[in-house]
């Protein structure tokens, strides 16, 4: 079991932040992510894109912020469950709540702060009538262990770069690898085009563009796919095959979080924003994207505020007898829990002769 | 003022005629977000990227759009429920040219 005193869900910049504020509170934090990595939209859909709108930063990348949150919070040394997500809830007699991955990590911590920004991203899968049955019988929207595909006839959909860059990965694992689609363009690092380009040169992968999987065939496992050819040469093919891959990217989606017994409204958990953006459930909190309330603004400056605000109200919780005051960081510095000290150098009072 | 009116049919088929303003540096996808023709969290989700085929729509009526920018063609490239008149909102500036628009919204993903 990991403890913690406020455990976050989603490490977007938001969750990032709140390590920051609750460690000059000296409060430990942990984060949940389903994502492989930190930093949530912005490294998963847009680390390139510039931001306009952090303060003192008159432009900065996406993947540049979350990299400057990672260095701010390390001092406070937070954990990371990446690659799982927060799949259930559960309140102990101790006021505590204990939250479970769904691969069956437990967390425990006496505050949980919902920052899960538009909720987890799952994979998106085609529409095809028969997809679930198939699903762990030849249909995987994520590779975990490639060597699953060693000596197999794969087939890849989709254009962008998950699906060029496995492609080229299981070219030398899969006896056959076949890309289809929907263009002849596809998106994605030039480098990893060219290299497509050239492994269909030497037939080390098929390409079938412009086409679409339109159906799939098998009793109890997947056989074969039909892969309908668009464009003049109008054709339907049927391709046997061991494994379809669908990339087509990842949307987020609010899941499991849903059904914790929180007030949701327009898909956003509804908290007390006159206050410390608490749910309906003492010791739970919902701050940035994944919160609601009147005059809601999905910003990440926003979200910075009410993860400050959050860790005021939770250090309460956490010591109920305690008087705290607020001290800058300008007067009292940062001490982080690895010993490191920053703190603002002292002025120089020195007579002049 | 130069509102310019647009007919939107939302996911459950309801056609709405809405009024939709030129000056304010609007797409279709805000418009539509405007009146809450689609929950919040269905629609937008990327914010306007062209990240995200959530605003996709089908436009029937036969305007002069502007052209599709190759982050809009390479993300209806990956969406669902593509067909040949289908759009990204977000990507569909509000300008006079566009009064009398028609479009539906493509099906939630």
């Amino acid at each position: 079991m990991i403890k913690t005193d406020i455990l976050i869900i989603g490490a977007g910049p938001t969750g990032l932040f709140t390590v920051f504020e609750a460690g000059l509170l000296k409060l430990k934090c942990h984060l949940i992510d389903a994502l492989p990595q930190a930093g949530g939209q912005c490294s998963e859909i847009y680390p390139k894109k510039p931001i306009y709108d952090i303060p003192g930063f008159p432009e900065v990348l996406a993947g540049e912020l979350v990299a400057n949150l990672m260095e701010q919070i390390k001092p406070f040394q937070p954990g990371f469950t990446l690659g799982e997500r927060a799949e259930t809830i559960e309140k102990l007699e101790d006021n505590t709540f204990v939250v479970t991955t769904n691969k069956g990590t437990k967390h425990n911590a006496p505050i949980v702060a919902i920052a899960g920004g538009l909720g987890s991203f799952e994979p998106r899968k085609p529409l095809l009538e028969n997809l679930t049955n198939f699903e762990d019988k030849g249909v995987a929207y994520i590779i975990k262990d490639p060597e699953v595909y060693r000596d197999k006839k794969v087939v890849i959909a989709g254009g962008g770069d998950s699906a060029l860059d496995w492609s080229i990965f299981l070219a030398d694992v899969a006896s056959e690898v076949t890309l289809v689609h929907r263009r002849n363009e596809f998106r994605g690092a030039l480098d990893s085009v060219e290299k497509v380009q050239h492994l269909k040169n030497e037939e080390k992968i098929k390409l079938i563009t412009p086409a679409e999987i339109v159906a799939l065939k098998g009793t109890n496992a997947l056989e074969a796919v039909v892969i309908k050819k668009a464009g003049d040469n109008e054709e339907e093919i049927i391709l046997e095959v061991d494994s379809f891959i669908p990339l087509f990217g990842l949307s987020p989606k609010l899941g499991p979080i849903a059904d914790w017994g929180l007030d949701i409204e327009k898909n956003a958990i509804k908290v007390d924003n006159t206050l410390d953006y608490q749910t309906n459930i003492p010791g739970i909190y919902a701050i940035g994207d994944v919160n609601t309330y009147p005059g809601k603004l999905k910003l990440i400056l926003c979200g910075f505020h009410e993860a400050t605000l959050m860790c005021q109200s939770a250090y309460q919780r956490i010591f109920p007898d305690k008087r705290y005051v607020m001290k800058y960081t300008t007067v009292g510095g940062v001490t982080g829990f690895d010993g490191s000290k920053k703190e603002a150098p002292k002025a120089v009072v020195k007579k002049i002769e | 003022m130069s509102d310019i009116s647009i007919k939107i049919i939302d996911r459950d088929g309801v056609q709405h005629e809405v009024d939709a303003p030129t000056d304010m540096n609007m797409n279709l996808m805000e418009v539509i977000r405007s009146y809450e023709l689609a929950p919040e969290g269905t629609i937008g989700i990327c914010g306007g990227m062209a990240m995200c085929a959530s605003c996709q729509c089908y436009v029937k009526s036969d305007h002069e759009l502007p052209e599709k920018s190759d982050d809009e063609d390479a993300m209806l490239a990956e969406a669902f429920n593509v067909e040949d008149n289908s759009r990204l909102g977000c990507q569909i500036h509000i300008t006079v040219d566009l009064n009398g628009l028609e479009v539906e919204l493509a099906p939630e993903e």
